[in-house]
């Protein structure tokens, strides 16, 4: 058997989901801190990937990224560097259709705790960037986590937008999901299977992970709380 | 010494508001809703006015929305109305994260009798407690501004009168101006040296108590 899929798919969905916690964090904490005109365009924007069919994102990245693509023309003038059909196509799909969850399990948790407890650290003297490190990061780190985790997940699963940006060439942009499809349309049902068999798993132990990790997590504080 | 007058539009009002502070115990008082912990967040930098002028023992902190020493540099001590205690971190830490001076705050937790709580996490204290921390957390700064915003609302009344008293000492210790909001007017009378009545952001009158110097 050719582990290769496997490989690459954490390699792809690691990547997407580092650059997604990153980027989803800085976003979620200037949007949801600050009012600005257009502010309801650009989150609805940001979420839209979420509904959209992962065809119509994998058209919009090709549109953008493609030989004659707005950014796609431009890398490869300049660089001469091609996007489509390599693995850093299927990351930037995994990125565009994973980033909603992040953002919208970032800005919950931004807004999960009273604002006056930043407010209380500021009044203190502490920088803002102190007041995230010390104070907004580690009371939204369970939604943060969540949302890292579906984040993943979701890279982990992605199939439409990565067949139409990344293609499928065996060894190179041969990810889990197109793997599975590619070789049931081939009639190869063990490797099917076996593919099936491995995504379920890793989903399923990335949600039972987490829900443990909020379980114990939830069970220290009562703790806390029983031995007043 | 605090002088302050200021002007913002809020929702469904103006704020119009003057007043001044010594080193004395300056009572907002009027109804929920009429602007009170505006004026306090104005004070403090967590909000801006619309215009006007707030100055702390000479020093400007708002001229105009382009003249404003930022909410870090003002120094000024603010217990928040649920007290907004840091709940990942135990007492020792809220207390100690803007310090200034170890053995300063040391004897703070002496005078505050909250020695034996360092180690426990704000889940696990009374109100009571909570209360004198955060007053603890406020004043570990080294203010030269205490702003309290109803601290007293959320306890018991024997404890609230305990807290009461406690400021009352801790205030003739410190004697830095202290601007407390309320809506009990028995609290005010107590607490007092100065009140002014706030009512839809206007002041409509100052009553000087009994106490007042």
């Amino acid at each position: 058997m050719n582990y290769t899929p496997l490989l690459l798919s954490l390699k792809i969905a690691s990547i997407a989901t580092i650059i997604v916690f990153i980027v989803g964090i800085f976003l979620a904490r200037i949007i949801a801190r600050n009012s600005f005109p257009g502010k309801n365009v650009v989150e609805s924007i940001i979420l839209l990937p979420m509904v959209l069919p992962p065809t119509v994102v994998g058209f919009g990245l090709l549109y953008l990224f493609g030989k004659n693509g707005i950014i796609g023309s431009l890398l490869l003038e300049w660089f001469n560097f091609q996007i489509v059909f390599t693995w850093i196509g299927a990351v930037i799909a995994s990125v565009v259709v994973s980033f909603p969850l992040m953002y919208q399990s970032a800005s919950a948790a931004f807004q999960n705790f009273d604002l006056n407890i930043e407010n209380a650290a500021l009044t203190m003297g502490a920088s803002k960037w102190k007041v995230f490190w010390t104070i907004s990061f580690p009371l939204a780190f369970p939604g943060l986590l969540a949302g890292t985790v579906l984040t993943f997940a979701r890279a982990l699963g992605e199939f439409g937008a990565t067949l139409m940006i990344a293609g499928y060439i065996p060894n190179k942009t041969e990810t889990i999901p197109l793997a599975i499809y590619f070789a049931v349309e081939s009639g190869n049902m063990e490797a099917a299977t076996f593919w099936v068999v491995i995504i379920v798993l890793l989903g399923f132990s990335s949600i039972m992970w987490l829900n443990w990790w909020t379980k114990r997590n939830i069970l220290r504080f009562s703790e806390i709380n029983d031995k007043r | 010494m605090l002088f302050l007058e200021i002007r913002k539009k809020l929702t469904s009002f103006e704020l119009n508001v003057q007043l001044k502070a010594k080193n004395e115990i300056v009572i907002l008082f009027g109804p929920s809703g009429s602007g009170k912990t505006t004026i306090l967040n104005c004070i403090a930098g967590l909000a801006t006015p619309d215009s006007g002028t707030i100055t702390l023992n000479n020093i400007p902190l708002f001229k105009s929305k382009k003249e404003c020493v930022p909410i870090q540099k003002r120094n000024i001590g603010y217990l928040f109305q649920d007290y907004a205690l840091f709940p990942h971190m135990t007492v020792k830490k809220n207390i100690y994260y803007g310090a200034r001076e170890q053995e300063f705050v040391h004897q703070l937790v002496q005078v505050l009798e909250i020695g034996h709580l360092m180690e426990k996490y704000p889940r696990q204290i009374s109100g009571g407690e909570k209360q004198r921390v955060a007053l603890a957390r406020a004043l570990a700064t080294k203010p030269q501004l205490l702003l309290l915003d109803e601290p007293f609302s959320a306890l018991d009344q024997h404890i609230r009168q305990e807290c009461q008293d406690e400021l009352l000492r801790l205030h003739q210790t410190w004697n830095i101006p202290v601007i407390m909001v309320t809506h009990d007017y028995q609290e005010a009378q107590k607490m007092a040296d100065r009140i002014y009545k706030i009512n839809k952001g206007q002041v409509s009158e100052e009553i000087k108590s009994n106490f007042s110097q």
